[in-house]
């Protein structure tokens, strides 16, 4: 430890990223929490417990709950292809799951809704089936979906890669079948990142405003969304409203990131150091 | 029927191995049935074929379904330039004020040890989990009218909100962490002794950096301005909130693409997303190959 003192620039460097840190994140986030300090106890409550302000709560965690599920199930279901198995443009399609992280928010809500309005690609043929996506929860839910999709994927990738080999080879061996091998023995030791996956696709779902308002609809009560509703208070000058859900927002992610930080810990724990 | 299968496996598995083990390739056993396979990759490509592959190709087919004059008549509206300069101008703002913070930050976090770094890698991390949306709306807390600073900034005819400042720092909160993050743990990966050397033989400690250290992250530099550029202009949910959206003066490419939308000019807004969608791609395309150098420099120098 004292070795590494050696170098210079520690104090210069570390009260720099401090006071920049401070400025451009710390502080902005402190004047959220003051701001909601200046409402009454009551006020609060009255404001979160208010019928739209609940609504939109419950639409964009419910879906985004909803949606992290399916991301969950179909990530687990490309990692185990894009690791494990050899097929032509396998690699191509290792880079496609990065889209959705790199396309602006603004286009992915454009491009979606015109895919599933009425008239769309896939809008129309699901419209003949009786399905109405675009303008509904369930336009929020597919934008969500699509969000997420990233999140599961690279957080197991790595880990499913660098998982031993002789593991599975000694379950078959001691007579497990191909099945008993994946469900006992693989999917247990890939469970921490799968949940961080989870909860990652979960808190990007929750929080997501571009690629949702445009397919959503927005009808107050059914498929108005919590950030859509923090910018409709903001423009009718209702800071106070919109404060307060932005800090159950904040809340619920900073829990996140906690129950993140734990799986990563336990990950560390399970798993042994490469 | 997956119960008859397993059991057929079951009743196989001691003669397979008596058997035909010694000649089997031992990937067999880590493998599933064929129709598996194929059923999963099906099922993989198939699901990101419908939700990736075609909302991208949706963006160009309806860029150019008026033609390719009617496409670029679209880039070239004034509007339109307006709002690629404006784009331009502020990721260019805070794209580099995040690369010298987040060098400066990797240099701290990642050769040094001490206490409380894991709680501010977190800190650091932090603008990634808030909502777009809480970006925007705590620097409208600050400096809009009724914000704290913002009678003070009024009266001193200072224009933050709704106007260049505004966005460019909305966009720094949640551009922040793509440099540092890119640096720390290459640089941690790195140690600490080619600088110690260089120290020792008398540089001093900016003739270190620039000498030993940045030749040696230059790739990961390059990797996390790629990133930051990309989101920085493809930002939507945080400028939004704080630009007003005052046409031809605060509107990025993101809230044109928007703006054109809800005024049925798909031709113009999807040609306005056609040139986000490619920036996502180029941005993507050059992610995979600078990766490959990171994974060079990340290798110890001394074998």
């Amino acid at each position: 430890m004292k070795r590494r003192r050696t170098l210079p620039g520690f104090g210069l460097s570390l009260g720099l990223t401090l006071t920049w840190l401070s400025i451009i994140v710390l502080i902005p986030l402190a004047a959220l929490f003051l701001k909601t300090f200046e409402l009454s106890p009551d006020q609060f409550w009255n404001i979160l417990t208010s019928r739209r302000t609940l609504n939109a709560l419950k639409i964009s965690f419910g879906l985004a709950f909803a949606a992290a599920l399916v991301n969950l199930v179909m990530g687990t279901v490309i990692v185990w292809a894009l690791v494990r198995y050899r097929f032509p443009g396998r690699r191509l399609f290792d880079a496609i799951v990065d889209i959705p992280f790199a396309l602006p928010t603004a286009v992915a809500g454009v491009a979606l809704t015109s895919l599933f309005a009425e008239k769309g690609w896939l809008g129309a043929p699901l419209a003949a089936v009786g399905i109405k996506v675009a303008f509904t929860p369930v336009g929020i839910f597919v934008a969500m979906v699509f969000i997420g999709i990233p999140f599961v994927v690279r957080t197991v990738q790595p880990v499913l890669i660098d998982l031993d080999p002789e593991i599975e080879e000694a379950a078959a061996s001691l007579g497990a079948n191909r099945w008993h091998t994946v469900s006992k023995v693989i999917l247990p030791s890939l469970i921490p990142a799968l949940l961080t996956g989870l909860a990652l696709a979960f808190a990007r779902a929750v929080g997501e405003y571009g690629s949702v308002i445009f397919i959503a609809g927005n009808l107050p009560n059914v498929s108005e969304i919590a950030p859509l509703l923090i910018v409709i208070r903001l423009s009718e000058f209702r800071y106070a409203d919109a404060t307060a859900i932005a800090v159950v927002m904040l809340v619920a992610s900073f829990l996140i990131i906690f129950v993140v930080n734990r799986l990563q810990r336990w990950a560390q724990t399970r798993v042994p150091a490469h | 029927m997956t119960m008859e299968l397993q059991q057929s496996l079951e009743y196989a598995a001691p003669e397979a191995r008596s058997h035909v083990r010694p000649f089997a390739a031992p990937d067999d056993v880590r493998s599933e049935p064929k129709f598996v396979r194929i059923g999963i990759i099906a099922l993989a490509t198939a699901f990101l074929s419908v939700f990736v592959v075609l909302p991208l190709v949706v963006v160009f087919a309806q860029a150019l379904s008026k033609g390719v004059s009617a496409y670029f008549a679209a880039l070239s509206d004034p509007e339109a330039l307006s709002a690629i300069r404006l784009t331009l101008l502020v990721a260019a703002i805070s794209v580099s004020l995040n690369l010298v913070f987040g060098v400066i930050a990797a240099w701290a976090i990642a050769k040094f040890e001490f206490s409380g770094k894991t709680a501010l890698v977190t800190l650091i991390d932090l603008p990634f989990s808030v909502s777009p949306v809480i970006s925007g709306l705590v620097f409208v807390l600050l400096f809009g009218a009724q914000g704290y600073w913002g009678p003070w900034l009024q009266s001193h005819n200072i224009h933050v909100l709704f106007a260049l400042p505004g966005i460019a720092l909305a966009t720094s909160f949640v551009t922040f962490p793509f440099v540092a993050r890119a640096l720390i743990p290459l640089m941690q990966e790195q140690g600490t002794q080619e600088e110690e050397a260089a120290i020792s033989l008398g540089a001093s400690g900016l003739q270190t950096f620039f000498r030993v250290t940045l030749p040696n992250i230059k790739w990961g530099v390059l990797y996390g301005v790629l990133l930051c550029n990309a989101r920085a202009m493809g930002e939507f949910g945080a400028v939004s909130v704080v630009s007003g959206h005052v046409r031809g003066e605060t509107n990025t490419m993101p809230l044109l693409v928007e703006i054109l939308y809800n005024e049925y000019q798909f031709v113009s807004s999807f040609a306005i997303a056609s040139l986000l969608a490619m920036l996502a791609l180029i941005t993507l395309i050059a992610k995979t190959m600078l990766e490959r150098h990171i994974d060079e420099e990340e290798l110890p120098h001394d074998d």
